[in-house]
């Protein structure tokens, strides 16, 4: 992908979020969050690798600014839980870490950098399934791009942004990347499947 | 990865890095209150035992089944290999099943090998005769590397000198074991009493770069993980050593042996350990023994083998 080669200048297409927009967005979430759970009580954080993971410990860092308390986050990998395992190569599961308290009985939200099928969504509510229960799941995004192949939708999103099946949408975070934007592109092989997918 | 898992050769250091990650997460799986994940979910795998084992089988049996594969084990014991059948007709039989893959530990070496020309499933070489048991390597060198690293880290094992004693002839371990540890950049030394040093291993230390000795004693002081394997009393047709206590004396991990190791050394077995002939209970049940680590890693490890030969597009 080009954003690994040349991280500075980031993926060509045109830039629908800057860093200025992510923050925004990232600190309009939280808030929701925080008002919807009623506060912080029960909050855990759950990241899905790898950008879903640094978006969260950011979300949980802006609730620590405004709430002064520090929000229990954690990471759930979701790679063996996937329905296409057997369309690509075997990858090797990234790490799943489940904060000390465990998740039950907690307001699990997870948090991704792109709701796209809503596949991940559906692996990832599986992975809880063997780890805890929840008292309840919701679904922080930075994007959501929409065609949805599942009856999912996000409880928080950063930005709507309509896109055709052709076009690729690429999520790069200071974190994994060194900048942070988001943009748009047609796909150089239409066939190739989605970011979302293709992590 | 290769479409088997015959050899320890089959795997580079980057592979091995892979199998490792994988097995990290693997292991987290152990303890959860369900333990079970779907990524082999409509796979079968059948484990096919013709010489006797409890730990091999049952770890890969546990570890298909919390890939959620179907796992069924047959043993030479009780099937229709004891009646005469070929082990090539056995294999055809079971293939014909439609077998994912199959996991197998027979008396002949190189028998796995065989197996993977057979047919189509993916193959595991469970341990073939005095050959080869690269499962058993992997998880040794894992729970050498989680020792290292600490707090259930990975840890490096470049340049850690681990000292492998005992039966090297018959050892299908050892054989494994020298190819990964040398592969993942550790410093290896082998020590045998001259009868059960393999021959032709004079060759084979110098292309592989690992080091030969008969004195335990002027080894031991230098180790870093000393791993104790054990005296095969089924493979021998007597001759080796004189007596038990003769060879408890020259290259057991004895009380005194401990001592001089110091309380910071790994102390690995693959088992069955026969207790006060290569390895004293002190030692098998000392803080620093590592050997009920290396059981549980072997669940992870074979699970982590498992997802990689049979999960993604392509296999079997």
């Amino acid at each position: 992908m080009p954003a690994t080669t040349e991280p500075a200048v980031g993926p060509p297409g045109r830039t629908v979020l800057d860093a200025r927009d992510i923050a925004r967005a990232l600190t309009r979430i939280s808030h929701e969050i925080l008002e919807r759970n009623k506060g912080h009580e029960g909050l855990v954080l759950l990241g899905v690798p790898t950008r879903g993971v640094g978006l969260a410990q950011r979300i949980a860092a802006r609730i620590a600014e405004t709430e002064g308390v520090t929000i229990p986050v954690g990471a759930l990998d979701i790679t063996l839980y996937r329905d296409d395992l057997r369309r690509h190569p075997a990858r090797a599961p990234q790490p799943t870490a489940i904060p000390a308290g465990g998740i039950d009985g907690r307001t699990v939200v997870l948090v991704d950098d792109v709701l796209y099928s809503g596949r991940t969504v559906r692996a990832a509510l599986d992975a809880l399934a063997d780890i805890g229960r929840p008292a309840v799941v919701r679904l922080a995004v930075l994007v959501d791009r929409g065609h949805r192949e599942l009856p999912i939708r996000a409880d928080h999103v950063g930005k709507n942004l309509p896109s055709a099946r052709s076009e690729r949408v690429m999520v790069r975070l200071e974190e994994t990347d060194g900048l942070d934007v988001v943009r748009i592109a047609d796909s150089p092989d239409a066939a190739r499947p989605t970011e979302e997918v293709a992590r | 990865m290769k479409k088997h898992l015959l050899s320890s050769e089959d795997l580079t250091a980057d592979d091995i890095a892979t199998l490792f990650a994988t097995a990290a997460e693997m292991h987290d799986v152990q303890r959860r209150e369900v333990k079970k994940l779907p990524a082999l979910r409509g796979r079968t795998i059948i484990n096919l035992f013709f010489e006797d084992s409890t730990r091999t089988r049952s770890s890969f049996e546990i570890a298909g089944k919390w890939l959620s594969a179907d796992t069924i084990n047959i043993t030479g014991k009780g099937s229709s290999a004891s009646k005469g059948e070929s082990l090539r007709d056995t294999v055809l039989t079971i293939a014909s099943m439609g077998v994912d893959a199959v996991v197998m530990r027979h008396g002949a070496s190189g028998a796995a090998q065989q197996v993977s020309q057979w047919i189509d499933a993916a193959v595991v070489n469970a341990g073939d005769g005095t050959h080869e048991h690269p499962t058993q390597a992997l998880l040794d060198a894992y729970a050498l590397s989680r020792h290292f690293g600490g707090d259930g880290r990975l840890g490096s094992l470049e340049g850690r000198h681990v000292v492998l004693v005992g039966d090297l002839t018959h050892s299908r371990v050892f054989r494994s074991n020298v190819i990964t540890l040398t592969r993942l950049g550790a410093q290896v030394t082998v020590v045998a009493p001259p009868t059960l040093m393999p021959s032709g291993i004079a060759s084979w230390s110098a292309a592989a770069g690992f080091a030969t000795s008969y004195d335990l004693d002027e080894v031991l002081p230098k180790a870093d993980a000393v791993m104790m394997l054990r005296v095969q009393k089924e493979r021998m047709s007597g001759g080796f050593f004189p007596t038990s206590r003769e060879y408890t004396v020259g290259y057991g991990l004895t009380r005194d042996r401990l001592r001089v190791l110091g309380p910071e050394v790994p102390i690995c077995h693959p088992g069955p350990m026969n207790r006060g002939l290569e390895i004293a209970a002190d030692a098998a049940d000392a803080a620093q023994s590592l050997i009920l680590e290396q059981v549980s890693a072997g669940v992870a490890v074979r699970m982590s083998v498992l997802y990689h030969l049979l999960a993604g597009e392509g296999t079997a």
